[in-house]
């Protein structure tokens, strides 16, 4: 800190402003008056506490701070609610137990803080900004009287920069004001310092290695990856668990896999009725379906087969599904499995069942995807479809017939 | 007639026709520097010191050992279990930020009232503020579980593309507690750069000087600094106030918004608020009493500033005890069978004695303050704070753990006990706040030598030449 220059200084110095101490503010006040009338304008007075009426003496006018701080809580009350209708009622609409995605009673507390947040900071960082804070190289530290300026004793200081300055002058105005104890010079450098260049180097170096986090951030965003996102902590990706085909260290066996309990059957996994679960009766596939045949089932059956077998047998039944027809154009190889041909039809519907449920040659089991009782709705809707694809004028009721002409 | 006369010694008196001094012994501009400063510049450290200093540094060891702890095994060594998954983290927590509040009371209501007796007491009250803060701060941050996600509270752009829910009080909090923290460690340090370039400019030890130099922004005391610098306070001191208030209430809503039985209420806010105050106050006591004895203070901080804080602590008491009263009149007046049993199992249930703990703390002892010799007596005052505070931390332990232990479904009911590790974690905060009180008395100026200075009795300063 520059009040602790030696009393020697090794640079040469000028006079930077005069500095008259006083005792008491009430003679600081008047003594302010004077300087004010005096004609001077780049001057002050310290005192180690506000000292009331020096304001009118010195014609401070009221600091811009007030406004400054309306201004930023008005900012701050509209950074919130812009923030919370934006975050939670439009990029990611957030419902809540079916609330409104915005409702100003819920978003009040947090515009409420961020109003005082805004204003504070403005209020704090305007203050110091205003006052010229931080500033550690005060000239007017130069004297080492002004240390009590902290304490009990109260200065008026006039800048040598000030126009109607005269060291002369202006000392012998300061003595001449009541009640002053002492008028002393306080000193600047005579050239302004210079700054190492290891600072610039340094400082330099700073600002070009900060650049580098945003732009990888951006590189990142405008160019397109295969790897999987970075995580700053894995714990999605490695999680504290026994998974399946791990070793356990708790069973005999170590396997963290465990079968269930001898003799025990889960909750709605008896499936007893093997001519239901199994589409068999015996070793023979049944050959009629053990489930009730209605509307409800039939259409049951046709919604079911166009989500999982229209898409590679085609919605009547010919093996000309989407996925057919795209290996049709791709040149694919490609086994195009009819279900409405002569073998088909000759299938027993048990075997049909036990198909969509384990899958065949190239199909994929459907067994977990679909259901019993909608695999039984499917083979029905299936029957059907052999059915309509080899119908003669005759399975067509006679009022009918003459539309179709 | 006689209590009412104001000696010398003794400003407790209420002459109707003259203004009780808010310093004894004959101040002067100086005399207030060097008391105030003395405390800080004292070579080396007193033996009481060093032994408190010791005692607190190794229990806030114990509580940061006891995080690292907790957060490489798991939230399982708290005692948290189902129902009550919110036991002491949460009771520390509110308990904590409840202290602070006492803090910006102090500062800023007392200062926009124009209360001058702030002066001697505000650093220190502002001080254990920011303190007790950190303390509440820490307790959500880990019972969040996986502490190192706890910035996913932020809202900010992220690769999971998804925000904060605005309309949760646990959020509301994040907000409340944060901007709390922030607003009053400004207000703290503006109100302490005058003093710290009071402690720069009398430093003799280069590192004092640079240090002290470095946090003062090189102040020099300009009238217009002082302008500014009065109207920022003046401007935090009125945010600060309805801030506190507002912090307090949201840390209610964390239980008002939610439907368990004993905490669905609207007298919540308030009662909350009221609470805070209470325990602060108490805790501003418990502090001051020894503090001003041991750092040579007790003509700044007198006796009537002391009798003060214990008529707030007794209006404080009135409010709550009325609170407690209320909430029981509401649960009976309800109708609701849940919100009866709930306060019928708080008073009588397995917990009934830290309900009857909490009645005793903070509504029957602190009538003794009814008494001027009550309120002006050290030893009994200190009592009765440290009396307070423990029963504030029984009323939000009687209402958090309390309600969610037995709420709707008899068969969901369970029983909380404490860990060690939950009583370590108790201790340790009170460790790592008594630490940092003690660092902040040994090195930061106590009493706001600034503030003081122009509410001295005096017209004229004794003689002194430079």
């Amino acid at each position: 800190m520059n009040h602790d220059r030696p009393s020697v200084p090794e640079t040469p110095q000028v006079v930077a402003g005069l500095l008259a101490e006083f005792d008491r503010p009430e003679t600081l006040v008047a003594a302010a008056a004077r300087v004010k009338a005096a004609g001077y304008r780049t001057w002050d007075c310290h005192s180690p506490f506000p000292v009331h009426g020096i304001d009118p003496a010195m014609g401070i006018r009221p600091t811009i701070l007030p406004w400054l701080v309306v201004g930023a809580g008005t900012a701050g009350v509209l950074v919130a609610l812009v923030m919370q209708w934006w975050t939670n009622a439009v990029d990611y609409p957030l419902n809540i137990s079916g609330k409104p995605l915005f409702s100003l009673p819920a978003n009040i507390p947090v515009t409420f803080e961020l109003l005082i947040l805004f204003s504070a900071l403005t209020a704090f960082l305007g203050a110091l900004a205003l006052n010229g804070l931080p500033f550690f190289s005060n000239p007017i530290f130069s004297n080492p009287r002004f240390r009590r300026v902290t304490n009990d004793r109260f200065f008026v200081s006039i800048s040598a920069a000030d126009p109607a300055f005269g060291e002369e002058a202006t000392r012998a105005f300061l003595q001449s004001l009541d009640g002053v104890a002492v008028v002393e010079p306080f000193h600047r450098p005579a050239a302004p310092p210079k700054i190492p260049a290891a600072f610039h180097i340094a400082g330099a170096l700073a600002v070009c290695m900060a650049c580098f986090p945003p732009l990888l951030i951006a590189y990142a965003r405008a160019t397109k990856s295969a790897k999987p996102r970075i995580h700053v902590w894995p714990d999605m990706d490695s999680q504290a668990k026994y998974q399946t085909q791990t070793a356990h260290p708790l069973f005999p066996d170590r396997r963290s896999m465990r079968a269930g309990v001898p003799g025990t059957v889960a909750v709605g996994r008896l499936n007893a009725d093997e001519r239901l679960y199994e589409g068999k009766d015996g070793e023979q596939w049944v050959t009629s379906v053990p489930v009730e045949i209605d509307a409800e089932r039939m259409r049951r059956g046709k919604e079911r087969y166009e989500i999982y077998c229209a898409p590679c047998h085609g919605l009547s039944g010919e093996g000309d599904g989407i996925m057919a027809q795209r290996a049709l154009e791709r040149e694919e190889p490609w086994v195009r499995r009819s279900l409405v041909d002569d073998y088909a039809v000759k299938l027993p519907v048990g075997s049909i069942f036990n198909t969509i449920r384990h899958g065949k040659n190239t199909m994929l089991p459907y067994g977990a995807q679909v259901p019993p009782a909608d695999r039984w709705a499917i083979v029905l809707y299936v029957k059907a479809l052999q059915r309509a694809q080899n119908a003669t004028i005759d399975d067509v009721p006679e009022e009918l017939r003459d539309k179709l002409q | 007639m006689s209590d009412l006369a104001i000696r010398a010694d003794d400003n407790t008196g209420n002459d109707p026709l003259r203004r009780a001094p808010l310093a004894l012994g004959g101040q002067t501009y100086a005399s207030v520097t060097e008391t105030v400063c003395a405390v800080a510049e004292r070579e080396g450290t007193t033996r009481a010191w060093r032994i408190a200093f010791a005692v607190s540094a190794t229990l806030t060891l114990a509580f940061f050992a006891s995080i690292g702890y907790l957060i490489v095994t798991g939230v399982g060594v708290w005692g948290n279990t189902n129902p009550v998954y919110w036991a002491f983290p949460i009771v520390n927590f509110v308990f904590w930020i409840g202290i602070g509040h006492a803090g910006t009371l102090i500062s800023a209501i007392l200062f926009l009232f124009r209360q001058k007796w702030r002066t001697s007491i505000n650093r220190f009250a502002e001080a254990m503020t920011i303190f007790a803060v950190m303390c509440a701060g820490i307790f959500p941050g880990i019972h969040v579980g996986r502490v190192w996600l706890a910035y996913w509270l932020a809202p900010y752009p992220n690769q999971m593309l998804l925000w904060p829910n605005f309309r949760s009080p646990l959020l509301w909090d994040v907000f409340a507690v944060s901007t709390y923290a922030t607003v009053s460690a400004m207000f703290w340090y503006l109100g302490m750069v005058p003093d710290l370039a009071t402690l720069r400019d009398r430093a003799k030890t280069p590192i004092r000087r640079t240090l002290y130099g470095l946090f003062a922004l090189g102040w020099h005391g300009s009238a217009r600094q002082w302008h500014r610098y009065e109207r920022a306070y003046l401007l935090l001191a009125a945010l600060a106030a309805p801030l506190v208030l507002s912090v307090h209430s949201v840390v209610s809503f964390d239980f008002a918004v939610s439907q368990v039985p004993g905490w669905h209420t609207t007298i919540f806010p308030p009662y909350f608020v009221a609470g805070a105050i209470f325990s602060g106050f108490a805790m501003v006591v418990t502090l001051m009493v020894p503090a001003r004895a041991f750092f040579g203070l007790k003509n700044l901080v007198t006796v009537r500033h002391l009798e003060n804080m214990n008529k707030i602590i007794l209006l404080t008491s009135l409010i709550v005890g009325y609170a407690y009263g209320t909430e029981l009149f509401i649960s009976w007046y309800s109708g609701s069978t849940y919100e009866r049993f709930a306060f019928f199992n708080r008073a009588f249930g397995p917990l009934g004695w830290g309900y009857g703990l909490m009645v005793l703390c903070n509504v029957l002892v602190p009538q003794l303050f009814w008494f001027k010799k009550c309120r002006t007596t050290p030893w009994i005052m200190l009592v009765v704070a440290v009396l307070v505070n423990v029963g504030m931390w029984f009323e939000r332990f009687v209402i958090i753990v309390g309600s969610l232990s037995r709420d709707y479904l008899p068969s969901s009911w369970g029983h909380y006990v404490p860990t060690a590790i939950d009583l370590l974690m108790l201790v340790g905060s009170f460790g790592l706040f008594f630490t940092l009180f003690l660092l902040f008395c040994r090195y930061l100026p106590m009493v706001a030598i600034a503030e003081v200075k122009p509410v001295l009795p005096v017209t004229k300063p004794a003689d002194e030449t430079a």
